[in-house]
């Protein structure tokens, strides 16, 4: 067992990240997908993860939805602790109740978009506002057609998710996410599931949400090009480490480490 | 062939055509009861108290595993024996609703397996409850993939109601058992009976099929 004492009850100070991974491991049997991980995302941040398949860069964002269990270390979120809570002066794992309340504040977009298949689009938005947020249905429908305005389908908000495309579709389900006024956003490889041709129409959305809304933002992606461009910094992750990590064209334009160097050139050529 | 007497065809009709209505309301009541207890079997074992999911489990396999007139007798005969007396009809229903209920339960375990997990996930990041996961994502989903499995018990439910006339429930079956014991001719109400329930069977199956479109289509899933 994990002496959780080092671990403090809440984070405390001027400068508490909005999100801290302190310490953090995910084994699944006996494989190490993340090995004792350390990573702050301060407020307003838009932080991209990048690494080889398997380097755990997507569990990092399952677990900070609650999607994964953790097997030791804490996650705080704003402060206060997401996969523990405080019994007894100490940290013990959450139960269900505390989990729901904790994880809250965060938004998740994943590859597969996952929207709700007999709603509309602007029914998939008003789920969560109107049974989850306790919003009157004239509130939730305003907020998301406001949302589906600025994701530009709010022409397509009665259709069905099967009569959208794949790049209309994960419009809708950031619009749906953003519903929820979530502080921290994750997107877990949102347009891998997509078509060249229309990529850049949830690309270009995201590029909005960096620039006009002062949102926390993780990011999982292989597009590097558009990594580069929106995000505050860089990690390269590997083996379920962060190898190396900094700002974007620190990373890009100077790798300091060789496997982020190979990592990188493989990509280029991948391009 | 030759034997066949029209007259007394006509004579049995109407107590005939009353059964026919006792035996689609056997099979509507039983059905109700199935649809609704079936749920509660499936979601059951979903939960995460062990025990509960243990339990059900295994009184679902039972059910399954044993004969329905053996439960519709065991229901009317042995309640007796512990001070619960219950009429043919309601020991009846209670006995082929809970039969059907486990089967119903399997159709719907199946359904709900079958929505994709990334839906479950969705619910997560939106923070929803266990129960509006299932009520307002899950079930509706799970429904659509569920309506063949239903349909095929619907007609199997409607089948198995002769064997509600072990316990004297004025169904088909009883009626044409009477009337053959009565007037010592057999060939017309077991001929009306087949009849009834070819008539009804029959259709049931494209109906089915139209009902199963009409949900997809309603939920714009197709």
């Amino acid at each position: 067992m994990e002496d959780m004492s080092r671990y403090p009850l809440e984070l405390t100070g001027a400068d508490v990240p909005m999100v801290r991974f302190m310490n953090v491991t995910k084994r699944y049997g006996s494989l190490t997908v993340l090995d004792s991980l350390d990573l702050d995302v301060t407020e307003g941040e838009m932080v991209t993860i990048i690494g080889p398949s398997g380097s755990g860069k997507t569990t990092v964002l399952r677990m900070l939805m609650t999607l994964e269990t953790i097997n030791g270390g804490v996650i705080y979120v704003d402060g206060k602790p997401l996969t523990h809570m405080a019994k007894n002066g100490v940290l013990v794992p959450a139960d269900a109740k505390y989990l729901r309340r904790a994880r809250s504040s965060i938004g998740m977009c994943f590859q597969h978009f996952n929207l709700f298949p007999h709603m509309t689009a602007l029914q998939n938005c008003m789920e969560g506002p109107v049974q989850v947020l306790g919003l009157s249905k004239k509130e939730a429908r305003a907020r998301s057609e406001e949302l589906l305005e600025m994701v530009g389908m709010i022409d397509k908000k009665d259709q069905h998710p099967s009569r959208l495309s794949g790049g209309q579709q994960q419009r809708v389900a950031i619009a749906r996410a953003l519903a929820m006024r979530p502080k921290v956003m994750l997107f877990d490889e949102v347009t891998s599931a997509l078509d060249p041709e229309v990529i850049g129409e949830v690309t270009n959305v995201i590029r909005k949400l960096v620039s006009e809304h002062n949102l926390t933002m993780l990011m999982v992606t292989h597009q590097m090009g558009f990594a580069r461009d929106i995000s505050d910094r860089i990690c390269f992750f590997f083996a379920g480490k962060i190898e190396e990590q900094g700002p974007p064209d620190a990373l890009f334009g100077s790798p300091q480490r060789d496997r982020t160097k190979q990592f990188l050139s493989a990509v280029k050529e991948a391009d | 062939m030759l034997d066949w007497r029209w007259d007394f065809t006509f004579e049995i009709m109407p107590r005939m055509l009353w059964a026919t209505l006792n035996t689609l309301m056997a099979a509507g009541i039983g059905y109700a009861i199935a649809i609704v207890l079936g749920l509660v079997l499936a979601l059951a074992q979903r939960t995460p108290y062990r025990p509960l999911t243990f339990v059900v489990r295994e009184a679902v396999e039972f059910i399954r595993s044993t004969p329905l007139v053996l439960q519709i007798f065991f229901v009317f005969y042995v309640g007796p024996q512990y001070g619960v007396t219950l009429s043919p009809w309601v020991a009846g229903m209670i006995a082929i609703g809970l039969h059907y209920a486990a089967y119903l339960s399997e159709v719907y375990r199946g359904g709900i397996e079958s929505v994709p997990k990334g839906q479950w996930e969705a619910c997560t990041a939106l923070n929803m409850s266990t129960a509006q996961t299932y009520f307002r994502i899950i079930i509706p989903q799970a429904l659509p993939l569920s309506v063949a499995g239903m349909g095929n018990y619907l007609v199997g439910i409607f089948k198995d109601t002769p064997m509600l006339s072990v316990i004297g429930v004025a169904e088909l079956m009883h009626a044409a058992n009477a009337i053959g014991g009565q007037h010592y001719r057999y060939l017309e109400p077991y001929t009306i009976v087949g009849v009834v329930f070819l008539l009804i069977s029959l259709p049931s199956a494209g109906l089915i099929r139209a009902f199963e479109a009409w949900v997809r289509r309603k939920l714009g899933m197709s």
